[in-house]
């Protein structure tokens, strides 16, 4: 007799068995969790210029018995940006050291950060930008958008496509008429074709969380459409259950059935949507900074810090300003990866022990 | 089988009016307009900004614009003018369609040229060297920004000089032979190809595998291999004929993916195609060009689901069209 088992742990059974899903998560909980503590990691702020330090490559950290230390530097070549390092000038790396104040989580007033040296060095892991601005600093900052508008996207049009393709499947007639043609005619629009056209209403001034949330609802808008035709033929299927009937025959009203009987099983195939379409949302805002609509400048976001790094001649000279990049194919990997290990852990054939597959 | 393309046909109609409306209404909803940066000139006389705000019917409502477009394209099948180029809009979209057709051939040849036998491979082989060797591949494809994998490629062609760093014709393009010509042009479509072709290809690698082991599954191969048939024509002959049907009735759709997806690569390669025609009507706030590729990219898209659709139908004889 086998002891029987909570979906949860069943679950987690089978997400356990894929190294790669796994993988997925752990970095995604790193991203995330370094975007939530920026303020505390990042050595700069966001905006902290020094327009001596322009395209200073990544600096070495090198260990000494009185622990690790930097070299300061010294500008050789002002008009190709080439540094070399001074080594007359040794600034220790100190850890836990008071700077500029934060809150932690938006709460706790600190002014601890991880590590930094003292004036007059300078410390930047990842190099420097254009304006001398750390670029590690930058991306951990820009994290928060990129990272964040992705949730907020799927939050907002999952609402929206649960909503209409539960009400649209569950009554039929002219409401299901009505919203699968403007379905229709939304995903018959190449998804950039009709990026490009919403952008043009975004205005270039704009303060920059206005334009944060403009691009949301507009990435939002896009995503809906798809989601809400599938949830209408789950809809469809399950409200022909006998359980529905059931339910109906003991007086549950419209809104009840739907939200506590047929959209809960639809859960599965809903989490495994949301966890492969969010980066759909951080390609979106890459998109959108390439068309010059999206995160204006000195805000930081990952899109338009790899949107500056767009010249060739830039790129050879100075290869780690391509850093947003590698960190955008991370975490879109990182979710397809997940996603793909939910879809095989909340198989429902799988779970019924291990029949299909 | 008639009335199915008809009807699919009138289907088309109200969809497409649909795409026109909505398309016509985002840009309306945008600040400013045209000639905004014309008024902005000293140098141009007020008079003839009216009369070009008169000549556009900048100067009506959207509705009165709406109707005057909507009633040339079907009476005369004008999409109006494009106000930078002074051009009627299908004459400046006509070349760079030809430009991006020729990206999205390219790039759907690398699709299919690679995604079939690597799904193939991997389906045979599962959980092999092999197969695990793809769907990394796969998803890696599926995973990367299309502006970081254009730079990327762009760095390298720089670093080994093997390929142009972006363009389609080199400096001395106008002396070449015809054959040097195209061989030009090929030399400077591969990368773009590549960045354009990843994402499908990956897709309809997995799509393949899939279908593969989906088919390797049922009684007939089983059959096939009972009788002693050798594995390699059970594969070939028997299985892979059956798991292709679905894709190859995907070819329509993957084309019309593939001609309006490639913003991205024809911005960042500077190849000169429909969709950098577009990006640059739309910060001129161009209305009729940006309309017109709108329209030219949907419909593209529509027929290419139409296609994929009637392809199914002749292909698999368990689908009926009433």
């Amino acid at each position: 007799m086998a002891v029987a088992r909570s979906p949860w742990q069943i679950f987690w059974k089978e997400f356990r068995k894929s190294p790669t899903a796994l993988l997925g998560a752990f970095v995604l909980v790193v991203f995330y969790g370094s975007a939530l503590f920026a303020d505390f990691l990042a050595p700069y702020s966001m905006i902290e210029q020094n327009r001596d330090l322009g395209y200073l490559p990544p600096q070495r950290v090198r260990i000494a018995s009185g622990g690790p230390f930097v070299y300061g530097t010294s500008l050789v070549d002002p008009v190709r940006n080439r540094y070399a390092e001074d080594e007359t000038q040794r600034y220790p790396v100190r850890f836990f050291v008071r700077g500029r104040p934060y809150r932690i989580l938006g709460l706790v007033p600190s002014s601890v950060h991880l590590f930094g040296v003292a004036a007059p060095g300078s410390i930047h892991l990842v190099g420097t930008d254009q304006f001398g601005r750390d670029v590690l600093s930058r991306l951990l900052y820009g994290a928060r958008i990129s990272l964040s508008i992705g949730l907020l996207g799927i939050a907002i049009s999952f609402s929206i496509g649960i909503l209409v393709g539960g009400l649209s499947g569950y009554f039929g007639g002219w409401i299901d008429e009505g919203t699968m043609r403007v379905t229709e005619i939304l995903l018959s629009i190449p998804v950039l074709y009709l990026i490009v056209a919403l952008a043009a209403i975004l205005p270039p001034e704009m303060p920059s969380d206005r334009k944060y949330l403009l691009i949301v609802v507009i990435l939002s808008f896009i995503g809906w459409a798809t989601l809400a035709r599938i949830v209408r033929g789950l809809v469809l299927s399950l409200r022909e259950f006998e359980y529905v009937t059931a339910a109906k025959a003991l007086g549950a009203g419209t809104f009840r059935v739907l939200l506590r009987h047929i959209i809960p099983n639809t859960l599965s195939f809903l989490i495994v949507a949301a966890t492969v379409s969010v980066p759909g949302y951080i390609l979106g805002e890459v998109f959108l900074s390439f068309l010059g609509v999206g995160i204006q400048e000195p805000i930081a976001s990952w899109g338009n810090m790899l949107t500056a790094a767009q010249s060739v001649r830039v790129l050879m000279s100075f290869p780690w300003i391509l850093a947003p990049g590698y960190l955008i194919f991370l975490t879109v990997l990182a979710f397809n990866f997940l996603g793909d290990g939910l879809s095989d852990a909340l198989n429902p054939r799988k779970i019924q022990g291990g029949k299909g597959g | 089988m008639r009335t199915f393309l008809l009807r699919r046909f009138l289907n088309m109609i109200p969809l497409l009016f649909g795409i026109s409306l909505l398309s016509f209404g985002v840009m309306e909803l945008a600040p400013g307009d045209f000639l905004d940066t014309i008024r902005a000139n000293d140098a141009v006389p007020p008079e003839l900004v009216a009369s070009m705000a008169k000549r556009f019917a900048l100067d009506k409502p959207w509705y009165v614009r709406y109707e005057r477009w909507l009633g040339n394209v079907v009476l005369h099948a004008d999409f109006g003018e494009s106000f930078s180029y002074r051009q009627p809009v299908f004459s400046v979209m006509a070349p760079r369609l030809g430009n991006t057709l020729l990206l999205a051939l390219a790039a759907a040849l690398i699709t299919w040229c690679l995604a079939i036998p690597l799904g193939i491979i991997a389906a045979v082989r599962q959980y092999s060297w092999w197969d695990k060797t793809a769907s990394l591949i796969a998803s890696f494809g599926l995973s990367i920004p299309e502006v970081f994998f254009a730079l990327l490629l762009l760095l390298f062609a720089a670093k080994t000089g093997w390929f142009p760093i972006g363009g389609m014709h080199s400096l001395d393009y106008d002396d070449l032979t015809p054959l040097g010509k195209a061989l030009d042009i090929a030399h400077h479509l591969v990368l773009p190809a590549i960045v354009l072709g990843t994402i499908p290809m990956a897709s309809r690698m997995r799509q393949m595998r899939a279908n593969l082991l989906d088919v390797l599954r049922l009684e007939y191969v089983n059959t096939a291999r009972a009788k002693g048939l050798p594995e390699r024509e059970v594969i070939w002959k028997h299985a892979v004929r059956n798991a292709l049907n679905p894709l190859i009735t995907l070819f329509g759709l993957t084309l019309a993916t593939l001609l309006s997806g490639s913003f991205v690569v024809e911005v960042v390669m500077g190849w000169p195609g429909l969709g950098a025609l577009t990006l640059e009507a739309l910060r001129k706030q161009d209305l009729y060009l940006v309309m017109g590729s709108v329209m030219l990219a949907s419909t593209l898209l529509v027929l290419g689901n139409l296609v994929a659709d009637v392809l199914l139908a002749v292909v698999d004889p368990r689908i009926r069209y009433d």
